[in-house]
């Protein structure tokens, strides 16, 4: 079957390349752009380690066709921080513990990045039903929920600042 | 898991989707937000060689209400079901059912049409279609066609729809009185074990008008009249309730699976219905 030339914005950078349509968002995003941030985790739609941002919204990238992202804006979390220049959300998990082997998090914060974006100031309700799709194994979800709340006061603490 | 090869298409209007859909017949399928037909095409369980993407059909969008009708667009998703205001106070059992399916990323892909048009027995909004005796449109080559969901379902992943035809429209007249969706799942992102939609109308203390219907407890959707008989002219006491229930469960047949075996399956039907007719009523 024929490639396709697919275009999509990524991390604020415009990106081509070949793919075969039955091709996964996920791999196009991992083995072809080289961004190993989204995990594949369960690959079946339930885990939500493959979280990315797609034309602002949240969406699990293994199954999604690269060829139904052509024309996309994706932001992965290598658009979020970076190790020398973490994000409100990435310092908070780390201040409380919000992981422990690490798997889901990539996920866990692109999604909660989204979530922060549609809703400032979340609920604890509204934070374990907006992060319902994203499973963690090691923490039990307790400290996940924290490091969402501590980053969400932060940038609501910073935006008043700057006001 | 990869999927076996296609080619893809995405056309940018209905006359262009149904052109490919004809060119290419059974091997052709439609996609609205994938999240059934992907996990099939990944377990090489849907077997296909075009797939037409209808996410370029701004036709397919929207919803609308005029008057007391309330129309949706087949590739509205089920995250934009949530998050309207409209449909939240036309119809707020769409509103309750919405957020019971899946998870947000799902949601923001999967649509009503796609959850509709598939026919999978473990699907929310077809169960809800029944309750609220909603009309599909279906449009083909030759035109549209309208199909009353009652008469939709016929066997799991069987509908009336045509092999060329696609799934465009939902549309009913906005429920009055009370209204409940009451779904038993095992984890966020299961289906159901068993759950009941109701529609209730209440006056003088009494039930004016009731439909139920079941989800995940047959091959097909189950809209139970006998149970929904059983509550009319009733003040919605227990024993109309323990009748309604006892209704519902000649209607349903359920197989075992690993959601349990089928006396559990029937125990958490009666518990759901139970409910949902109570959940309802309170709000009639």
């Amino acid at each position: 079957m024929s490639k396709m030339h697919i275009q999509m914005v990524v991390n604020g950078e415009s990106r081509e390349v070949l793919a075969e349509p039955r091709e996964l968002l996920i791999h196009t995003l991992r083995e072809q752009m080289g961004l190993t941030g989204p995990h594949i985790g369960c690959e079946t739609s339930h885990c939500g380690a493959c979280t990315v941002d797609m034309n602002g919204k949240s969406v699990k990238a293994c199954t999604i066709f690269a060829a139904q992202a052509n024309g996309a804006e994706i932001t992965t979390i290598e658009g979020i921080g970076a190790p020398d220049d973490l994000h409100v959300l990435q310092q908070s998990f780390r201040e409380h513990h919000g992981l422990q082997c690490g798997f889901c998090t990539p996920g866990m914060i692109t999604r909660a990045h989204r979530l922060l974006q549609d809703n400032p100031n979340p609920t604890e309700e509204d934070i374990r039903f907006g992060m319902a799709g994203n499973l963690c194994r090691c923490t039990g979800y307790q400290n996940i929920v924290k490091s969402i709340q501590a980053a969400a006061a932060e940038i609501t603490s910073a935006k008043e600042a700057a006001e | 898991m990869i999927p076996a090869s296609f080619e893809y298409h995405r056309p940018e209007s209905m006359a262009a989707a149904l052109a490919v859909l004809h060119e290419h017949g059974d091997e052709a399928r439609v996609i609205a937000g994938g999240h059934s037909l992907i996990p099939m095409m990944k377990l090489r369980m849907a077997d296909l060689s075009h797939l037409i993407d209808l996410q370029a059909i701004k036709d397919l969008r929207g919803i609308t209400v005029s008057g007391r009708t309330v129309s949706i667009g087949a590739m509205t998703t089920q995250a934009e079901i949530l998050s309207s205001k409209l449909l939240k106070d036309a119809a707020p059992i769409l509103h309750e059912a919405a957020a019971q399916i899946a998870d947000p990323q799902v949601r923001n892909m999967g649509t009503i049409g796609g959850n509709i048009a598939n026919g999978d027995p473990g699907n929310d909004m077809p169960g809800l279609m029944q309750c609220l005796d909603a009309t599909f449109t279906l449009v083909g080559l030759e035109g549209e066609r309208f199909v009353a969901a009652r008469e939709f379902y016929e066997a799991a992943y069987m509908t009336a729809r045509e092999d060329e035809e696609i799934l465009t429209r939902i549309s009913f007249k906005a429920p009055q009185g009370g209204h409940a969706y009451v779904k038993q799942k095992r984890k966020i992102g299961d289906y159901a074990t068993a759950a009941a939609a109701v529609l209730v109308t209440k006056a003088g203390g009494h039930v004016t008008s009731a439909d139920i219907a079941m989800t995940n407890l047959s091959d097909v959707p189950v809209y139970s009249r006998a149970a929904s008989e059983q509550l009319v002219g009733s003040a919605c006491d227990d024993t109309a309730v323990q009748a309604a229930v006892a209704a519902m469960l000649d209607d349903i047949d359920p197989n075992e699976d690993n959601r349990g075996p089928v006396a559990f399956k029937r125990h958490v039907a009666g518990i759901v219905l139970g409910r949902a007719i109570e959940r309802a009523w309170s709000r009639a």
